[in-house]
């Protein structure tokens, strides 16, 4: 069975339909990069994912549980799937440490020594163990993302979804999330992302998943999908990017 | 000039300063837990709740607090419920600045993104501890020159208080002005005294925010 399994979701926001019957499996260790244009509905897939938002039909299930705003152990379900999102959402009056362990202390109930380690083995994993100590505002866009994506380490999740975390960077940042990223998927992490890295998506995912107007218009391995692209959208796509 | 003959009444001096200190302080918790619980009522609370509060806003706000405290000396009496004057006026100075706080803090709330609390949530956090740990330090920081302003208001508005015999400063001023007859001289004093209290205030808060909000902002 796989990890997560997404079957037939429509989602709308007022009028406006923004997922149109997506279908999609990720199984465990798998890397799903989903590419498209702007307004295509991936990053309200993501949500949909995590429970940020609520599908108007179709199922979502992760683990073998069906996923809603309304599901029993919500916040349980939240601490084993990571979100990464764009504008990194530290809380900036919180030094790197407390924002790590913030929730392991409240949800987890670990001592302040323990959670302390956490912070360092977690911030190691991504290069910063010298940050500790450093409060948001002193770092930066790079190395925050790099300690929100350690926060959300920190809780252990078996599944990570990435929403777009390098497009606020500088270029010559972007490097330095991505490899983060790459080291997770070496270690066998399960990673939903959403990106316009193209680069990344070839060499890191093992599925391609290109959305088109709300629906899932081609998937399949990268080295399939960008060289024998099917449809005249996802050629367009691919060559708009380029 | 003559500044002499108040030296007498440095007992009614003090004494008036300490009942206006207390009525200030009284009136600034009792506010503040008022602001707090208000402002996460408005947030969460059902419609009915919200209405309440919303009203219990706009009436103390937009009438005289003098008559908000003649209310609660001289017409709760009639319904069964006497206070005495210091009591009377540290209800009425109460309700008065939480009204104001209710304001404040949700004022401050709002300047929290809507991002903030979904990282929360994200984590698995409660609301209360979306609340508590990730929404509330910033707003109180971004709201806390407001406070020390209205903190200020309530503490000079406090003179109200000797329309209903409060004993506090002002109340022990006329008292001497009275027995004197040195109009200047005792308005100077107590009017110094206001002006001693305010900015030793300011100075205290000013050091309990540099001490309490010391992550670095981006200006």
């Amino acid at each position: 069975m796989a990890l997560v399994e997404i079957r037939d979701v429509r989602k709308s926001f007022g009028q406006v339909e923004v997922l149109k019957g997506v279908s999609l499996d990720v199984a465990e260790g798998e890397i799903v990069t989903i590419i498209g244009r702007s307004g295509s509905g991936k990053s309200t897939l993501l949500r949909c994912i995590n429970a940020l938002e609520t599908v108007n039909s179709g199922t979502i299930t992760v683990e073998g549980r069906r996923v809603s705003a309304g599901m029993a152990n919500l916040r349980q379900f939240r601490q084993r799937v990571g979100i990464v999102f764009q504008a990194f959402n530290l809380f900036p009056h919180l030094s790197v440490e407390k924002n790590i362990t913030l929730a392991p202390l409240l949800t987890k109930k670990i001592g302040k020594s323990q959670a302390r380690a956490l912070a360092q083995d977690v911030l190691g994993r991504v290069g910063l163990s010298d940050k500790i100590d450093a409060w948001p505002e002193q770092l930066s866009g790079g190395q925050q993302q790099r300690v929100a994506i350690a926060r959300c380490l920190a809780m252990a999740p078996h599944l990570m979804l990435f929403d777009e975390v390098t497009s606020a960077l500088d270029p010559e940042l972007v490097g330095e999330v991505l490899k983060v990223m790459e080291d997770m998927a070496r270690q066998g992490m399960t990673m939903v992302l959403v990106t316009h890295e193209m680069g990344f998506a070839r060499n890191v995912a093992n599925k391609i998943v290109f959305m088109h107007q709300g629906k899932v218009w081609e998937e399949g391995p990268p080295e399939k999908l960008f060289a024998a692209p099917q449809t005249p959208e996802l050629r367009s796509f691919i060559n708009s990017v380029k | 000039m003559n500044f002499q003959q108040l030296w007498r009444y440095q007992d009614q001096l003090v004494e008036g300063t300490l009942i206006t200190l207390a009525l200030t302080l009284i009136a600034a918790c009792a506010g503040l837990v008022i602001g707090l619980l208000g402002a996460a009522l408005l947030r969460s609370g059902s419609r009915p709740v919200r209405l309440a509060i919303r009203s219990y806003i706009e009436i103390i706000r937009n009438t005289p607090s003098l008559i908000q405290i003649f209310l609660i000396f001289f017409v709760l009496p009639s319904f069964g419920l006497k206070l005495p004057a210091f009591e009377a006026a540290a209800v009425a100075l109460s309700l008065y600045f939480g009204a104001y706080a209710i304001e404040i803090v949700r004022a401050g709330l709002e300047s929290i993104p809507p991002s903030q609390i979904e990282a929360g949530q994200c984590l698995g956090l409660t609301r209360w501890q979306v609340f508590r740990h990730v929404v509330l330090p910033p707003a109180l920081r971004n709201v806390y020159p407001a406070f020390t302003s209205q903190f200020t208001l309530l503490l000079l508005g406090t003179s109200l208080a000797s329309q209903v015999a409060a004993g506090e400063l002002f109340h022990a001023g006329s008292f001497i002005e009275s027995r004197t007859y040195r109009s200047f001289e005792v308005y100077a004093v107590i009017c110094a005294i206001y002006f001693a209290m305010v900015m030793a205030f300011k100075a205290v808060f000013a050091a309990i925010g540099l001490l309490t909000f010391r992550w670095p902002v981006r200006r």
